[in-house]
């Protein structure tokens, strides 16, 4: 049976007229001068979406990618050119562009590619062909169907099918070879409430890197238009959300938007390496409060994050940032951890062959603790429990965050009471995780919706946590 | 090593695509068929600390085709230009249009619609830049940010980039336009410290020209002094207070209200600004107009993305919702007429009498909002909440820095109701420009 590399290799490389065997002497014409790393990125990609509006599939399209991304690195310097062409000749120019970072040429010997075993996490195939059209179409219509009938007030249904198949080879003049084939599924559904002349929205989406099979069922369907409908139901009855600090309870899953901001930026290895992260020299230091474990992991199975190897081609792991409070370890990509004198973790990571790879996050979680969620709402006395969220966003300089919620609901007296509008949470990522007073025993991860955005380039990731009690937090109400 | 980009010769390569696959698509059954293909080609250099970090050079394409089966249409797009790639792309978009419902909003611009002759807008002008000379300039703006001050004690960097491109645009309706663009900045990222705090911000300059960005030393100049006054900041007590906008700041809201009466918002009924033609939507002394047909101009077009001639028009009139912006598509499904705005608005501008000093003066006391963070912007209903720092204002004057806070209300009400003044400080690197705007009072949340 022919292995992932020789299936990637064919696939991408055949119609420029190369094969594996290629490599070799390919990644040798950049080991030249006082280059001390260098690699090339092959990459063919897959997309197909489809879009249900007023109840139609009227709006899909597909799209196709491919490319080869060439890199040089002489200390901190990076040289970079790329060509939606895999030819030789093209791989040698965007080399010429790529060493021109630094100024000798002479070739310093062989390079031995040495095959990274590649595990595997998630299947090894394209979702887009396996499904028919019509099939796609038809999910995407009894979710229509099923969010309409679970409330009268729901005036607007769009829902999104995206498939997405990546498939990536790594050659490197440290002796990588390495390669990966990325499925990525994702349904997402927005619907409209309207009562009493009052609108408002409600979302939800799910996946993974799994095929359509395993996505398109009746249970996801359900879930997908109960947490839809029922939020954008509770946001007609929302009412003014309170301003200023308070204690705030956190669900699991995704409010772990949270630690994503609060503490995974400012763990990233550029901006440690740089001096520029609030958490840059404070290794083996208390950030976060006792019992607060914090770990980015890309080896969980079939998750949005995970990655079998890196973009560098570097094998995923399992990386504990913060233990019991401490903060124990950085992600790293191959530059800045060489550069940093460490071994890089597997966070090497970039959105396409266009793109220089950086150290990005994976699938970044709070271990869970074993306090009850409900002994958290009543121990507030006046406060609010975010159950969802939008994004964020972090300045990891001074390490302030935000990160907006969707659904919330008042704490009064120890109880959940009225549901309040959405409203942007602010606070300081050390003082936010010290301020961390009760850790639930409901660990979840989200459902495989993250997008993460960093200088330009996105990709996609995962974040989980059991429910959270932080005893001070700026809430941006307008009561 | 420089930018080389010959507009004329890829104008021919692209169009020769064009019209290859408009007859393709047609012997393969399509009823009408679009094409839109780019292709660009740039450098971007970084220095940190004195020296070089990355050099790139990017060099892209892309084509999309949607073809038309009776009222149903497809989609694909590919960066793989090749005779094979393209002609997979054809198919793909076909496929698709044979399983998707009829759409009889998605139409063609006519024959007699579309845009005959594209004026010079001369919005491509090449940067003679070598890479070595960009180094240099990234150097040099960011030597002059860390020379400014001692407190200026680290750095993400200098940044110099040049992008030179064409985009065409075809359909089986006779239209074959294209225009070419280049866009050329110098950045400069910077970080301060003093005590326990530390802090960071930037300056961009932006342009079409090279000889309209500022110069090195004075972005440089700029990063340091917004740094440095970022220091040492505090929260402010959670109360009512009034909210000055910088041009910055104040640009996104534009944009939030520009997506409110934008097509899309409205088909799908996800605006607040729902039904209000000819109501008030700011004070009666506004008006909002857009300038697409500007020379030179960073949102300039002389023509939409539905190939139409744009035009200067105003959305706002004496505070009166006067227009919506609307494509041909939207128009369609809204039952109305487009305003030529596929895309968007072009070059929109609000501007007022006022210098930022009179502004804060006239402001008293309040929040100046100098960063924005988060989404936090409903565009159902308006409802507004974003993460804000910036500088807190005392018997008229700048007292000291303010962060971790929160500026909240609602769109409608801060541009219709709230919306005090708006100063003369427009900001012309985007296509949305205005000056400061002074809100009469948000709900600010601090400690």
């Amino acid at each position: 049976m022919p292995t992932l590399l020789q299936n990637v290799g064919e696939s991408i490389l055949k119609q420029g007229g190369l094969t594996v065997d290629d490599l070799e002497p390919l990644v040798g014409e950049l080991a030249i001068g006082g280059v001390d790393f260098a690699d090339l990125f092959f990459e063919r990609s897959e997309a197909e979406t489809f879009s249900l509006e007023d109840g139609e599939v009227k709006d899909a399209s597909y799209h196709r990618d491919a490319g080869i991304g060439v890199r040089a690195c002489v200390g901190d310097k990076q040289g970079f050119a790329y060509s939606s062409e895999i030819t030789a000749s093209r791989i040698l120019e965007a080399r010429d562009v790529a060493v021109a970072i630094q100024d000798g040429r002479a070739p310093r010997g062989g390079i031995n590619l040495d095959q990274v075993s590649t595990p595997k996490l998630y299947i090894a195939k394209n979702p887009i062909p396996e499904t028919a059209a019509s099939e796609k179409i038809t999910f995407l219509h009894e979710i229509d169907a099923k969010a309409r009938a679970r409330s009268v007030h729901v005036t607007q249904v769009q829902a999104t099918l995206s498939i997405s198949y990546r498939e990536v080879l790594i050659a490197a003049t440290d002796g990588t070879l390495g390669a990966d084939i990325r499925p990525l599924v994702r349904l997402s559904l927005s619907v409209l409430a309207e009562k009493n002349g009052r609108r408002e929205r409600g979302s939800a989406g799910l996946g993974g890197r799994y095929d359509l099979a395993r996505l398109l069922t009746e249970q996801h369907a359900e879930q997908l238009v109960s947490e839809a409908v029922d939020q954008a139901i509770v946001n007609l009855e929302s009412v003014d959300c309170p301003a200023g600090e308070m204690p705030v309870v956190l669900g699991a899953g995704w409010p772990g938007v949270l630690l994503h901001e609060a503490v995974g930026h400012g763990l990233e290895g550029d901006f440690n390496r740089k001096g520029s992260s609030f958490y840059s020299g404070k290794i083996g230091q208390r950030v976060a409060s006792k019992g607060v474990t914090v770990v980015d992991d890309g080896t969980l199975l079939d998750r949005r994050g995970s990655l079998n190897v890196d973009d560098e081609g570097h094998i995923s792991q399992r990386n504990v940032l913060i233990d019991d409070g401490i903060l124990v370890g950085y992600m790293q990509d191959k530059l800045n951890a060489r550069l940093m004198g460490v071994l890089a973790t597997g966070n090497g990571r970039r959105e396409s062959y266009a793109h220089l790879p950086m150290p990005r996050m994976t699938n970044t979680f709070m271990e869970p603790g074993d306090a009850n969620q409900l002994d958290m709402i009543e121990s507030v006395e006046r406060g609010i429990f975010a159950v969802n969220f939008g994004g964020g966003q972090v300045d990891i300089t001074s390490g302030q965050f935000v990160f907006a919620a969707s659904e919330a609901y008042l704490i009064e007296k120890g109880k959940v009471t009225a549901p309040v509008k959405g409203a942007t949470l602010i606070g300081n990522g050390p003082q936010v995780m010290s301020a961390i007073s009760m850790i639930g025993d409901d660990f979840a991860l989200d459902a495989g919706i993250g997008v993460c955005g960093k200088d330009g380039q996105s990709v996609p990731v995962g974040v989980g946590q059991p429910s959270l009690k932080i005893d001070c937090l700026t809430v941006g109400g307008t009561a | 090593m420089s930018v080389k980009f010959n507009p004329q010769q890829e104008k021919n390569r692209l169009e020769e695509l064009a019209h290859r696959i408009l007859d393709q698509a047609k012997r393969v059954g399509a009823d009408a068929c679009e094409v839109a293909a780019s292709a660009s080609v740039g450098l971007e250099v970084q220095a940190r600390l004195g020296q070089s970090e990355k050099l790139e050079m990017m060099r892209d394409q892309s084509l999309s085709v949607t073809v038309f089966v009776g009222e149903s249409r497809g989609s694909a797009t590919t960066t793989d230009l090749s005779d094979l790639a393209l002609q997979g792309t054809v198919d793909a978009a076909l496929a698709i249009a044979k399983v998707t419902a009829p759409d009889p909003s998605a139409v063609l611009a006519s024959g007699d619609q579309i845009i005959r002759n594209v004026p010079d807008l001369q919005l491509d002008h090449p940067w003679e830049i070598s890479a070595k000379q960009a180094i240099d300039l990234a150097i040099e703006v960011e030597a002059a940010g860390r020379d400014e001050d001692p407190r200026i004690t680290n750095s993400e960097g200098g940044s110099v980039s040049s992008t030179r491109g064409i985009s065409i645009h075809a359909t089986s309706e006779g239209l074959m336009v294209s225009q070419p663009t280049s866009i050329h900045g110098i950045s400069c990222v910077l970080l301060a410290e003093d005590g326990e705090s530390r802090e960071r911000s930037y300056a961009y300059t932006q342009a079409r020209r090279p000889d309209q960005l500022v110069s090195p030393e004075a972005v440089g100049r700029e990063a340091a002094h917004k740094t440095i006054a970022r220091l040492n900041p505090r929260k402010c007590q959670t109360a009512e207070a009034p909210v000055l906008f910088i041009p910055e700041t104040a640009s996104g809201l534009l944009s939030s209200f520009i997506s409110a009466i934008g097509g899309v918002s409205l088909y799908r009924k996800s605006s607040y600004l729902l039904d209000r033609l000819e109501t008030q939507v700011f004070p009666e002394w506004v008006t909002l107009e857009e300038n697409p047909l500007l020379p030179c101009a960073i949102g300039s077009s002389a023509y939409d993305g539905d190939g139409l001639p744009t035009r200067s028009q105003a959305f706002v009139t004496d505070g009166l919702l006067s227009s919506y912006v609307l494509s041909l598509y939207s128009a369609n499904r809204l039952g109305l007429q487009t305003t030529h705005n596929a895309g968007g608005v072009r070059n929109l501008v609000l501007t007022g009498e006022k210098s930022f000093e009179e502004l804060v003066s006239e402001m008293g006391r309040g929040l100046v909002v100098t960063e924005l963070m988060g989404q936090g912007v409903n565009l159902v209903n308006g409802d507004y909440s974003r993460g804000a720092s910036g500088f807190w204002v005392e018997n008229g004057e700048i007292s000291h820095p303010v962060h971790e806070v929160t500026v909240a209300s609602n769109l409608d009400r801060m541009l219709r109701d709230d919306l005090q003044a708006v100063g003369s400080d427009i900001d012309l690197r985007r296509s949305i420009s205005t000056g400061s705007i002074l809100f009469e009072k948000m709900m600010v949340a601090g400690s």
